[in-house]
Order: structure tokens, then C-alpha cells, then sequence
């Protein structure tokens, strides 16, 4: 569904994505794995075109990403740090997005309820706690029923709740067939969401592999230790 | 894009500022016609007030108003829209915008007060101005990241074009003013937005006189109908050439 083809991204002098190439397939769902600055939202952002790479490309289908914006239609998008106009209320942001995006399918509104986003929804942008936001950004991403998830750092900011709301609604749509791709640091949060496990790490990809050989080859049952096994063993 | 126009307009109505302008330029206006008995001197007053205030508050205005849309833009940007659009729709909203604020201000008294062909090249030169500026400012933002460094080169910019241009061109003039100096001095005065369209507001109050043999050499090279059309074709570069740039700095920039 989506190719990653020796993908290079630099900042200034810093390389942070080094020959990236991967492939992922509707019905998959990646936990995308690695140390801080290793280049995982970079690339998450470059398969937006928020980043436009340095070199290599991006197939979506089969056609290169540059110059299409349609593709995005079929991609929901949840920042790590979601940023939005800060004079705008909770309900105008949604508004807007709908507005924005041509969608004449049923709009998937669960999360907005599960969350209790209606209540708040007259709330400025500029005065939400940043797991406020992170349910906004949630509720975003999921609207338009989109083929595929990208989740940057979902949980990070929510409450136990809020996170366990998330966790069911992505294993929902998991069900769905869906392509889902999270980054997320919580390796314990990860367990039986996974089908497939990415290790990222100074820009490379150290791993990609199935859930089932991860826990085989490392002869764990929990992906938190199991990656912690496979650290170890890079680093021996 | 109509649609992102249309945010980006009703956002910056929202912002009392631009109203704020609106009714200072109304205040300029209506006091510089009311006190004038000669409207060729009211014009004079109010050319030099426009020349000023105008292209200060749309570089400013505009420089900060797309530095706090950082926001805006990335959120669109992670959804199906070109760059192009958000982009072109974001600067077509302050054109909009600011130029609604000039009309409102400017245009009302001086159509009222000088309803001729001096009355409308004002205000098709004042809205020329606005938008250089804003197209000026919408190149600054992009420039650099940082909002204190972007909006520093605005008002540099600005500072120039209105009063450090003048001064180096007065400065080359006395220096060479024992040469024929009058044709340089056209293409001179003709590189800076703010000073084409004093020439051409005063060849129309027709004060040309008082400016000597330079001003006859203006009367005669813009007071043309071919040289009002050239002189509005630099502005239009001015307006296109920086947000063009700009555009193409925008497609490329990692957000």
C-alpha cells in the first residue's frame, strides 16, 4: 500500500533518515520502534510530503506521492504534538476539516462522543491541556474512516481512560483491515495490538518483522522485553 | 481554495486591528479633505499619510499574521490540499482583507472628495502598495523561522524602501548633479514601489512643475499613457516576483 524506496532525508549536515526503504500492507499493524531522534515522525511526516525527502521516493499504490494530494484522503493523520490555530474553538477546528475535505461517506464521530469533546466543544484551541488536544487530534485522524492510521505517539498525554478509549477504537478498526502505523515509547502498551514490529535507530531500520518471529527469535512474550532482548544482543 | 480564502478572511475580520486601521485611515481621510480647501493639497497630505502608514501596517500585519498561522498551515498541509493552495489562499485573504480596510478608509472620502482620474489613481495605487507589501511580508515569513529575525527584516525592508531609498537618492543627486542625471534618476526612482507611486499620484495633481527640470523629464517619460502602463506593470512584478519566491520556497519546506 505504501513503499518506502531508499528513502534520505538531511537536515543541515545531520542525516536523519539513511536509506530508508520499506513496504507496508493494508491490514498490518506496525508499532514503529526506536530511541528519541532516530527519525521516526521525519519519516512519518515524509510519507505525508510534510518532509519533503532529499532523496529516494514514496509510492502510495504504486505512484509516487509528489505532486498528489489526493492520496492523503485515505490517510488519518495524529501529531505527536498537535499544533492548531489557537484562536479557533475545539468544534470550528472540526468544522473546518470537514469543510476542507470533500467526504460524503457517514463521518465517524465515536471518538468525539467517547472522549466527551461536545461538552468542551466551545473551548479555545489556546486554553486546552495538551490531553485535550491529543483527544482532538485522536478524533481528527479517525473521522473521515480512512484506509490507513498513521498514529504519532497517540497515548502519550492522555489519561488511562482516554488511552484504553484509543487502544479499543484502534484495535477496532485493526479488524477493519485497516494499515495502522504507531510510534510509541509505552512498549506495554503495544501487546496485542501488533502485527508487525519496525526498530528505527540513527536513521536506519534495524528490524521489520512479524510479531510471531520477534517473540520466536527472542523466545519473549512481551514485546517491551523482547525488544529490550534484541537491544541487548545489537549492542553485544 | 475559496474555502481556506474564506477562513483566513473572516479570521483576520475577527482581529480588531485591521478595523483599527480601517478607522484611522478614515480619520486621515476625512481630516486631510475637510481642513484643505485646495483638494490638490489635500491629495499631497494625503499621499504623503498613505505612503507612510499603508505599507508599514500591511508588511507588519501580514509578516505576523502568517508567522502565527505556522499552526494553520501544518494542519493543512497533513491534509489533502496542494501546498500551492494553502499558500495562494493565505496571501489572497490578506489581500483581501487589507485592501477591504484601505477601500473602507481611503477610498469612500477620496471618491467623494476628488472623484476624478487623481482620485482613482490614489486608490489603485494605494491597493498596489497594500499588496506589495503584503507579498513582501508573505516572503519575509518564509525566509527564516524565526519569528523575531522575520519580522526584523520586514520593517528593514520597509525602513528602505521608504526613507533610506530617498536619502541614498538624493545623495547620488547632489553628488552628480553636475552630469545630465535625469534619465538614471527615472530608472532610479522607478526600482522602488513607494516612490513610482508618488510620481504618479503627483504627475496627476500636476505640481510636476515644482520639481524643476527632473519633474518635466517625469511628466514627460510617466505622465505618458504608456508610462502609467509600465509603471504599473513594476508593480505588479513587485507584487508577483517576491510571492512567487515565496511559493516556491513553500513547496519545498519541511514543516
Amino acid at each position: 500500500m505504501i513503499e518506502l524506496i531508499n528513502i534520505k532525508k538531511n537536515f543541515g549536515k545531520t542525516e536523519v533518515l539513511k536509506n530508508v526503504s520499506l513496504m507496508l500492507d493494508a491490514g498490518q499493524c506496525i508499532g514503529l520502534i526506536g530511541p528519541n531522534a532516530c527519525g521516526k515522525t521525519t519519516m512519518i511526516k515524509a510519507i505525508l510530503s510534510m518532509v519533503i525527502p532529499s532523496e529516494g521516493k514514496i509510492l502510495f499504490n504504486g505512484n509516487n506521492i509528489i505532486g498528489d494530494v489526493a492520496y492523503k484522503n485515505h490517510i488519518g493523520y495524529m501529531p505527536q504534538i498537535g499544533r492548531y490555530p489557537e484562536n479557533m474553538s475545539i468544534r470550528q477546528v472540526v468544522n473546518m476539516i470537514k469543510n476542507i475535505r470533500k467526504y460524503n461517506s457517514p463521518i465517524d464521530e465515536e471518538l468525539w462522543h467517547a472522549f466527551g469533546l461536545d461538552p468542551v466543544s466551545d473551548k479555545k484551541m489556546s486554553t486546552l491541556s495538551g490531553g485535550t488536544t491529543q483527544k482532538v487530534s485522536a478524533t481528527l485522524a479517525f473521522l473521515f474512516n480512512p484506509d490507513i492510521l498513521i498514529l504519532d505517539e497517540p497515548t502519550a498525554g492522555l489519561d488511562p481512560l482516554a488511552a484504553e478509549v484509543l487502544r479499543d477504537k484502534i484495535i477496532k478498526e485493526r479488524e477493519k483491515g485497516k494499515l495502522i502505523l504507531i510510534t510509541s515509547h509505552l512498549l506495554n502498551e503495544l501487546d496485542d495490538l501488533l502485527t508487525h514490529v519496525i526498530f528505527m535507530q540513527d536513521g536506519e531500520i534495524i528490524l521489520h518483522e512479524t510479531i510471531e518471529d520477534l517473540y520466536a527469535g527472542t523466545g519473549e512474550t512481551k514485546i517491551s522485553k523482547a525488544i529490550n532482548n534484541l537491544l541487548k544482543s545489537i549492542r553485544k | 481554495m475559496k474555502k481556506i480564502t474564506g477562513f483566513v478572511i473572516t479570521d483576520i475580520l475577527k482581529n480588531k486591528i485591521i478595523l483599527f486601521y480601517t478607522l484611522i485611515l478614515a480619520v486621515f481621510s476625512w481630516s486631510v479633505f475637510s481642513l484643505e480647501d485646495n483638494t490638490a493639497k489635500g491629495v499631497l497630505s494625503l499621499l504623503n499619510v498613505i505612503l507612510l502608514t499603508v505599507p508599514l501596517v500591511s508588511i507588519i500585519f501580514s509578516n505576523i499574521y502568517m508567522y502565527n498561522s505556522s499552526e494553520f498551515i501544518e494542519l493543512l498541509v497533513s491534509q489533502p490540499i496542494q501546498r500551492k493552495t494553502i499558500w495562494s489562499s493565505l496571501f489572497t485573504g490578506l489581500v483581501i482583507a487589507m485592501n477591504m480596510a484601505y477601500l473602507l478608509g481611503v477610498g469612500i472620502p477620496v471618491l467623494i472628495f476628488v472623484p476624478d482620474m487623481t482620485g482613482l489613481i490614489i486608490i489603485l495605487t494605494g491597493m498596489m502598495i497594500s499588496t506589495i507589501f503584503i507579498s513582501i511580508a508573505v516572503l519575509c515569513s518564509i525566509l527564516t523561522r524565526d519569528k523575531a529575525r522575520g519580522i526584523g527584516f520586514a520593517i528593514i525592508t520597509w525602513l528602505f524602501l521608504t526613507l533610506i531609498y530617498d536619502g541614498l537618492v538624493l545623495f547620488l543627486m547632489f553628488q552628480f548633479s553636475d552630469y545630465p542625471i535625469e534619465k538614471p534618476m527615472v530608472i532610479v526612482s522607478a526600482l522602488n514601489p513607494i516612490d513610482l507611486a508618488r510620481i504618479m499620484v503627483l504627475l496627476q495633481v500636476d505640481v510636476s512643475a515644482l520639481m524643476g527640470y527632473t519633474g518635466a523629464i517625469f511628466k514627460q517619460i510617466f505622465g505618458t499613457s504608456l508610462g502609467l502602463i509600465v509603471s504599473f506593470g513594476l508593480m505588479m512584478l513587485w507584487i508577483i516576483i517576491p510571492f512567487l519566491i515565496s511559493l516556491k520556497k513553500f513547496k519545498n519546506k519541511d514543516l
